[in-house]
């Protein structure tokens, strides 16, 4: 760095006070009261043992009536990715965001590098070398990269030197970790995979020595999650360390050295990553077996009224607001008894086609006929005809965060007659009929009086399924199903997915997990810049086939399919 | 000539008219970019007036009575800010409550303590701030255009309508080019941005309600210590909505706002001007009516102008994210 700013004397401070601890672990009998973690020991060799970057030391916080964290205790060690899994509301993001400040603990304590801090605010997290990366991105949208970034470390009454500044730090980092971002573009216009890099460079450039991600991946398309790996490798082997929060076993795998696993507030479980299994930290995780896959039958599709195409779109294209024809002339049937994947990278159309089927957004050209009726129609319409939809973005669309989860309960089916009478609704019946579906869909914490944001996103997942699938519709349109949701909950909700076909219905699944429509869809549609570019019989694809198709290539014939 | 005269002097007033407005709507702008919706400008300018024009008196000095106006405004703001900031409550609940307190506080203690029906005594020309000449104003007079320009329509306003003009780049300056500008706009867009950048969400937004409270004062004493000589009750008179819509109509930017203010002010001047301005003699009944109407439809203009705006037909406004959001992290 060549002209610090003042704020970085703090950094500088934190690495001479870790060679000087480090000087002192070297002769450890000297110093009475340093104890070895289990985690120490389980390293070995005990003459050169550094303390651990991170020592949370039996953290509990309680929002309200929810015990977020129970007596929570974990050891990171410096210079290694560290992976953190656990069901949706399992306290992950909690203890996150306690070891950043951004909540307080009630009760615990915090080591870094061995020495205790008291983390109260953001501000001693920035300064002890912590930067975090949180589920939901922190940035200020219409400000540009450079804003970000600088904002809060600007290190004068003006902006104008502290912009200069990041501008060339900026520059650095890109090289040293391939973290490119144009620092002049308005971060409002960024991809999310980018705008992630932004949050990351915001760690960095305020000397993290110390990076916590919550959830990264969930938002990445398997490209952009390719190149986080890649950074993140980059870090670990500048010395940086990691935690790494996901719900994908097979990050885990690829990428951690150790991994904990929390369940309901607690930490259940801590392995070496080598010495694991996805199939064990699935167990440990759920708190009993899982299926990685759900099996499933072959499709039986149009036993149930053989012929009828249940969904058939036909030449529906959309244009979006701006004039850019979004998806073009797609035509394809959902037959009863099958569903079909719509595979494609992010931002190809899917959203909109989704949309477009569901009655939520007006088509340019083009219908769509659920069972055979009248061709298109208003979502209203089309509900009454037996669509159900399970929208991409549930807190946008699927819920009213603000509402009690029983009346997120009834959205869109308010006028039933099971829940109202002629001026009133009834309360009593919503709040029974909205207990049940907790019940059958294992929604945690049963409450139907809670606030929908209230819930973790598996949980508010599960809400809006049993809403939609509650409703026993012909034809379930489902938009990410399983995005930011726990592999005990991903089971359970493919499991209903799969029932609701062998009931005879038609699905039509939207997805930017490969695996997710590999191991659910019957046949696959791939998307790729608004067109149906191909279509593979389930049995028939692999990822590589599907990964070339996606990038609008299709292999299968000789010239490109787009 | 006649009509270039008349020209002038139309915005000469709209220079005049304009200041307080101009002053109300950057308070309102600093408050606001900070994500504190405030409706209560109004109030607090009305209270700095009142304020103002008792020191004034008492003191016999006009820059007594500004510090009290601003002390006083600055004191209904951080009342502001403790209900909305502190406690979370809702802002536009707290702005009207500001805003019912100052027009009947205003009302009460004036008629207690002068009995004039509300009013302020008069004061005389020491203590209030009157037109400055500046200089070579009288020597460039006759200097065509230019000349003239700069002796009607610059020279010869109150010092606190040279502030009002004055705050606008500066206004600008700091809301861009320095950190607490950039903080105070990140704050109205994203507090937990702000929060996890290690700054505190709640002394940003403290900090803007202040600067907000000092410059509705501001306005307020302009209004009854410079413009009028003495408070009269009520005498806002819708003047903190009037600069409220024009920093909608500004979209929360400095310069468009100033702009925004000046288009009102012009809109206020003219209808003052034409009202009986016509001879209406031999004219139908109806056209007696349509003239008569005339200067009220011109004052309605700027409302309506924010809801053309707010409709959707002026472009889009786009007010700070957080804005009018209570900043709660544990539910
Ligand atoms: N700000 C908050 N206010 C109130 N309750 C909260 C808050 N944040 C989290 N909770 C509750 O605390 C519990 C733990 O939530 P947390 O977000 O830490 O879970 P998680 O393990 O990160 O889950 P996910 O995998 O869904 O992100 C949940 O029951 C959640 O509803
Ligand atoms: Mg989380």
């Amino acid at each position: 760095m060549s002209n610090p700013l003042p704020l970085w004397g703090g950094v500088g401070e934190g690495a001479g006070e870790f060679r000087l601890r480090r000087m002192v672990q070297d002769a450890p009998d000297l110093i009475p009261g340093v104890k070895h973690t289990p985690a120490q020991a389980a390293l070995g060799e005990g003459v050169d043992v550094i303390p651990p970057a991170i020592e949370l030391r039996h953290i509990d916080k309680r929002f309200g009536a929810v015990h977020a964290n129970r007596d929570v205790s974990l050891a990171v060690q410096a210079g290694t990715i560290h992976g953190i899994v656990g069901e949706n509301g399992a306290g992950k993001s909690t203890l996150m965001s306690i070891l950043y400040g951004f909540y307080q603990a009630d009760r615990g304590e915090v080591l870094i590098r061995g020495v205790k801090k008291t983390i109260a605010r953001p501000v001693q997290a920035i300064a002890a070398g912590i930067g975090m990366v949180f589920q939901h991105f922190k940035l200020v949208e219409p400000f540009t990269v450079l804003e970000n970034i600088v904002l809060g470390v600007e290190g004068g009454k003006l902006i104008a030197r502290a912009l200069a500044h990041a501008r060339g730090e900026l520059a650095r980092l890109a090289r040293d970790y391939a973290l490119e971002v144009d620092p002049d573009a308005v971060v409002a216009t960024l991809s999310v995979g980018l705008q992630q890099r932004v949050e990351i460079l915001k760690a960095l450039y305020r000397g993290a020595e110390i990076l916590i991600l919550d959830e990264p991946t969930s938002v990445l398309t398997p490209q952009e999650a390719d190149h986080l790996f890649r950074i993140l490798g980059a870090l670990k082997r500048q010395g940086k360390t990691v935690i790494l929060i996901t719900h994908k076993l097979r990050e885990i795998m690829a990428i951690t050295d150790r991994v904990t696993v929390m369940r309901r507030g607690e930490v259940v479980a801590e392995r070496e990553t080598r010495a694991t299994t996805q199939e064990e930290l699935a167990e440990l995780m759920v708190g009993r077996k899982v299926l990685l896959q759900v099996s499933k039958g072959a499709a039986r599709p149009g036993a149930a009224r053989p012929g009828a195409g249940r969904l058939a779109v036909e030449d529906l294209s959309v244009v979006d607001a701006s004039g850019v024809e979004r998806v073009k002339n797609v035509s394809f049937t959902v037959r009863a008894g099958e569903i079909v994947g719509i595979a494609g990278v992010a931002g190809n159309g899917q959203s909109e086609l989704m949309e477009a089927i569901a009655g939520i957004r007006r088509a340019a050209k083009g219908t769509v006929r659920i069972s055979g009726g009248a061709a298109h129609g208003n979502a209203r319409d089309l509900r009454r005809q037996g669509l159900a939809h399970v929208p991409e973005d549930r807190r946008r669309m699927g819920l009213v965060t603000a509402f009690a989860a029983h009346e997120s309960a009834i959205l869109g089916y308010h006028d039933d007659p099971a829940f109202t009478g002629p001026i009133l609704l009834d309360r009593r019946a919503i709040v029974a009929h909205c207990a049940a579906q907790m019940r059958d869909f294992d929604v945690r914490p049963p409450d139907p009086h809670l606030a929908s944001e209230s819930f973790s996103g598996g949980n508010q997942q599960k809400m809006v399924l049993a809403r939609e699938i509650g409703r026993d519709p012909e034809v379930l349109l489902v938009g990410q199903p399983t995005r930011g949701v726990d592999i005990g909950a991903i089971e359970y909700i493919h499991r209903r997915l799969i029932a609701l076909r062998d009931a005879g219905k038609a699905v039509l699944l939207i997805s930017v997990e490969l695996d997710e429509i590999m191991s659910l869809a019957d046949r696959i549609l791939v998307m790729f810049d608004g067109r149906i570019v191909g279509e593979v019989q389930a049995d028939k694809a692999d990822e590589r086939l599907l990964g070339l198709m996606m990038a609008g290539i299709d292999p299968r014939t000789p010239r490109e399919a787009a | 000539m006649e009509a270039l005269t008349y020209f002038a002097l139309l915005l000469d007033a709209t220079l005049r008219v304009s200041a307080p407005l101009v002053l109300a709507a950057l308070a309102g702008l600093f408050s606001e970019r900070a994500g504190v919706f405030d409706i209560s400008l109004e109030g607090k300018m009305l209270v700095g007036a009142f304020a103002a024009g008792v020191a004034a008196h008492y003191a016999g000095s006009m820059w007594v009575g500004l510090g009290a106006a601003i002390l006083v405004s600055v004191a209904f703001g951080l009342l502001h800010g403790f209900a909305c900031i502190t406690h979370r409550g809702n802002q536009i609940v707290s702005g009207l409550a500001i805003n019912i307190l100052a027009a009947g506080l205003t009302i009460l203690l004036g008629v207690t303590f002068f009995r004039q029906g509300g009013r302020t005594p008069q004061l005389p020309t020491e203590a209030r701030f009157t037109p400055i000449t500046l200089p070579g104003a009288e020597a460039l007079k006759d200097v065509p255009v230019l000349g003239a320009l700069w002796s009607e329509l610059i020279s010869g306003h109150n010092i606190l309508v040279y502030f009002a003009y004055a705050a606008v780049p500066l206004a600008a300056f700091v809301l861009y080019r320095t950190r607490f500008g950039l903080r105070l706009r990140a704050v109205g867009e994203n507090p937990e941005a702000v929060d996890t950048a290690g700054l505190s969400v709640e002394g940003l937004r403290y900090q803007a309600v202040i600067i907000c409270g000092v410059l509705c004062g501001i306005a307020g004493a302009y209004l009854s210590i410079a413009q009028s000589a003495g408070f009269i009750k009520d005498m806002t008179a819708g003047k903190g909505f009037i600069a409220l819509a024009a920093l909608i109509f500004g979209k929360w930017k400095p310069v468009p706002t100033l702009l925004a203010c000046l288009l009102f002010g012009f809109l206020e001047a003219t209808a003052a001007r034409i009202q009986g301005a016509f001879d209406l003699t031999g004219a139908s009944d109806a056209v007696r009516r349509a003239a008569e109407a005339l200067p009220f439809v011109i004052e309605a203009l700027p409302y309506i102008l924010v809801v053309l705006l707010l409709a959707g037909f002026v472009g889009t406004a786009t007010a700070p994210k957080a804005g009018g959001i209570p900043y709660v992290k544990e539910r």
